[in-house]
């Protein structure tokens, strides 16, 4: 546990609680963060970060437990009070009002005002001073903030906070939307801003991040906080074991696969030709906007405008998804909230959405029988949920995956396409998605063939039996893993 | 033992709108006059309810798959012209009930194709249809009423019970309209097609991924939604004994509300038919409350609109905490 300090701490949070019904989020959660420290939070997903920092910012109240700020007793009642006492989020998705200007954004919810009139002047400086400041002086105030990349918003986040006067700012993953280059400029942005005396509190899932910035780490586990550490006298593995609460061996299992007949062709003119076969799993790389999700959704049809044929086991016809879930073929989308699934709907519903028609009896679906072939599912890949008729949407982001490959199986699908299938979840879930895929194209009576898109290099290497590059919208030539590595691919990628 | 409290609370949110039909029937009957609980209290309701309540079923569809129709006071308008014209002419009721139910279903089709080729926005385009659908309703009618008195078949839907058939307690329009429902949502929860039409007012991007045919689903959902709106129109001319190229104008805005009450939302993927019966339900016993107790039609205006506001916050809140 954390060393005694005697100094009174900048944040201290203490055994909170809090139940949404008979589901408890936070079983007793204490964190204390000093001033001028970056205090990583790590855990899995639904192991109550977003709860406890629902709860710090005001928009959740705890049922139990206190807190407190620079030793004064906190309890906002809600997010404005929170601000009000220093306590800032920067989420994962910004909250920027895109035809607002910069500077509006920046003073949204505490205009200066002379009179009943804003004081569009200070309103202007006070902008431009705060975002140099952050070393971002080169932003225009005047332009309308939905005109800025996302790494610049973020720092418009940033600005928007310190202007409230924060002094502990909550990151919650914020390098998920952002290019390399700006994950780095967000990282120094973190050191000076602690360096400045602010206490930052990092949510992340990758540890090398946490490992990059954090003097000091609590992980979370199951709503309770297990250990605080510092960060640098812990390893990597002792960390993701207290996660999960048990050691993860080999992260990426490998069956004895064998290869079949091939069941995919795809030759698109000017994207690439590409075939997959029974029992393999084909990885596709490539730098973001390279043209891997463009190319994996023509071979699916959902490009707009491209009319693609492509050829499954010797049958040619048009991707169209109706005609591609009939010839057992499926895809999981990159994008769970917008495309992947029907949020308010049950599980049941999600799952078995695809192949209702095969599950009808002329035309009549039983919803049981739907929620007893999801039973399975739920079993099979230990999806944790409340039963098949919980909305999907109230999951976490590793079981609503779990439940989006469960379609393409409900459907009996032999390709499956998968778009980013571990993005944005946990590592538990995550070795539960790579141990799934493994026994797909393993399994001795029936092997399946994945097609995978990946932005996360090491993951491929572990997944996949070949690689292809993608660069400019060109699908490469698909490499045995064994014959590549990163480097190689890298340079595949970028064209060096 | 899990499922079973997802089930429950499912029941629940069906349940809400119901108690607070009861609720508001309760205190009419307790502190007013006691005559909405008479059995012509209880008949009058049902009269002024089938005309909006069927509506409400199709519109329960339309809404469902995220889409809306706000020229459906027009179309009921129109059907109940061409139905009374028809009817009046000499038609076999046969003959009377396909084309009208023909012609609701076209104006479905029209307003789907608009929706889903054109590409237009459902809202905007039944804006410009509620104003077309009523020109025409005008024009055929010569914006005269036509008197449909002597249709007695079709009379016999919503006119009082004759004394040898008061074992049917309400009139047959009623019973017609629950039968409906029943139907209705069978079909929504039961069928490829149901599941289909909750899959496309979810997450439009979600069906296609999954193979839907999202484009016919809304040409069918806007098709039943006319189709139900003609038979509606029909219930009018059996109501009033006469065709209206004026008639249910606004009733768009009670069909809507009746179907947000009772749970639906205006976002899609969510909805249940007999949610929309009991909204219906509650517009009107609010409606015949009032006259009952002599409250005039502005304070009962004022009554109607702060009901939905309530009922609609309170369900929003129940959500939340849910």
């Amino acid at each position: 546990m954390s060393k005694p300090v005697n100094d009174v701490a900048r944040l201290e949070m203490r055994d909170i609680r809090k139940a949404f019904g008979a589901q408890i989020a936070l079983g007793g959660v204490s964190l204390k963060v000093q001033a001028g420290e970056v205090h990583a939070l790590v855990g899995e997903n639904g192991a109550g970060k977003s709860t406890l920092m629902k709860i710090l910012s005001g928009a959740y109240q705890p049922d139990s437990g206190t807190m407190f700020v620079d030793g004064q007793p906190y309890a906002p009642i809600n997010p404005a009070e929170g601000r009000k006492r220093g306590v800032g989020m920067i989420y994962q998705e910004l909250s920027i009002a895109p035809h607002l200007s910069v500077a509006e954004n920046i003073w949204l919810g505490i205009e200066p005002q002379s009179g009943v009139l804003l004081d569009r002047a200070k309103m202007r400086t006070e902008a431009q001073t705060t975002l140099a400041g952050l070393g971002h002086g080169d932003i225009d105030v005047d332009m309308p903030a939905g005109n800025l990349s996302v790494s610049h918003q973020q720092i418009v986040e940033i600005a928007r906070a310190l202007s409230m006067g924060c002094k502990i700012i909550v990151f919650d993953e914020p390098t998920s939307s952002l290019a390399q280059a700006d994950v780095q400029r967000l990282f120094d942005l973190i050191d000076q801003l602690s360096r400045r005396g602010l206490s930052i509190i990092y949510i992340s899932h990758f540890l090398e991040e946490v490992r990059r910035l954090s003097s000091r780490l609590t992980v979370l586990r199951d709503g309770q906080s297990v250990a605080c550490h510092i960060t640098q006298s812990i390893t990597d593995d002792a960390i993701v074991a207290e996660m999960v609460g048990r050691e993860v061996k080999d992260l990426y299992p490998r069956s004895q696969r064998k290869l079949g007949e091939v069941l995919l062709e795809v030759n698109i003119p000017n994207r690439g030709t590409l075939t997959l076969r029974r029992g393999e799993v084909v990885g596709l790389c490539g730098l973001v906007g390279a043209g891997r999700t463009e190319f994996l959704r023509a071979v699916f049809g959902l490009e707009e405008n491209v009319s693609q044929k492509i050829t499954i086991a010797g049958h040619t016809h048009v991707a169209e998804p109706r005609n591609n879930w009939l010839h057992r073929m499926g895809l999981v989308s990159e994008n769970r909230k917008e495309e992947g699934l029907a949020l308010e709907l049950s599980i049941s519903d999600n799952v078995c959405l695809p192949a209702l028609k095969k599950i009808a009896k002329l035309g009549f679906v039983s919803p049981s029988t739907c929620d007893q072939h999801t039973d399975e599912w739920i079993e099979k890949f230990g999806i944790r949920c409340q039963g098949p008729q919980q909305a999907i949407g109230r999951l976490s982001g590793g079981n609503q995956q779990k439940a989006a490959i469960a379609r393409l199986l409900e459907s009996d699908c032999d390709i499956l396409l998968l778009d980013e299938p571990t993005r944005g979840i946990d590592i538990a879930a995550k070795a539960k998605i790579y141990e799934i895929i493994d026994q797909l194209v393993a399994d001795p009576v029936r092997p399946r063939a994945v097609l995978m898109v990946s932005s996360y290099l090491p993951e491929l290497l572990g997944v996949c039996d070949r690689i292809a590059a993608v660069r400019r919208g060109q699908v490469g030539e698909a490499t045995p893993v064994g014959q590549t590595n990163s480097e190689k691919l890298m340079r595949a990628a970028t064209g060096v | 033992m899990k499922t079973n409290t997802t089930f429950t609370s499912k029941a629940l949110n069906a349940l809400g709108p119901l108690l607070a039909l009861i609720l508001i029937w309760g205190l009419f009957y307790t502190f007013g006059n006691q005559a909405i609980g008479s059995s012509e209290g209880i008949e009058s309701i049902v009269q002024q309810t089938v005309v909006i309540g069927i509506a409400a079923i199709g519109m329960t569809f339309i809404i469902i798959s995220a889409g809306i129709d706000l020229s459906i006071g027009s179309a009921i308008a129109l059907c109940s012209v061409i139905g009374a014209k028809m009817a009046m002419a000499g038609s076999s009721p046969t003959v009377v009930a396909i084309a009208t139910l023909l012609t609701g279903a076209v104006i479905g089709l029209s307003i789907g194709l608009l929706v889903v080729h054109a590409k237009l926005i459902p809202f905007i385009t039944t804006l410009g249809t509620l104003l077309i659908l009523r020109g025409i309703a005008l024009g055929l009618a010569n914006s005269q009423p036509i008197n449909a008195q002597e249709a007695n078949w079709l009379r016999f839907w919503l006119n009082s019970l004759p004394e040898n058939m008061r074992w049917l307690i309400i009139p047959p329009g009623g019973w017609l309209m629950i039968i409906l429902a029943a139907l209705a949502a069978g079909v929504l929860r039961f069928t490829v097609f149901g599941r289909h039409v909750f899959a496309v007012g979810s997450n439009e991007q979600t069906a296609r991924l999954c193979g839907v045919a999202v484009d016919r689903i809304k040409l069918y959902v806007y098709m039943i939604g006319g189709a139900f709106a003609a038979l509606s129109g029909l219930m009018l001319v059996s109501y009033q004994g006469q065709g209206d190229p004026t008639g249910a104008t606004g009733y768009e805005l009670d069909i809507i509300a009746a179907v947000v009450i009772g749970g639906a939302s205006l976002s899609g993927g969510v909805g249940s038919v007999f949610g929309s019966l009991i909204g219906a339900l509650i517009m009107t016993v609010i409606r015949t409350g009032c006259t009952l107790n002599g409250i005039d039609e502005s304070t009962t205006r004022i009554i109607t609109g702060t009901i939905i506001v309530a009922a609609v916050a309170i369900d929003r809140l129940r959500r939340k905490s849910a």
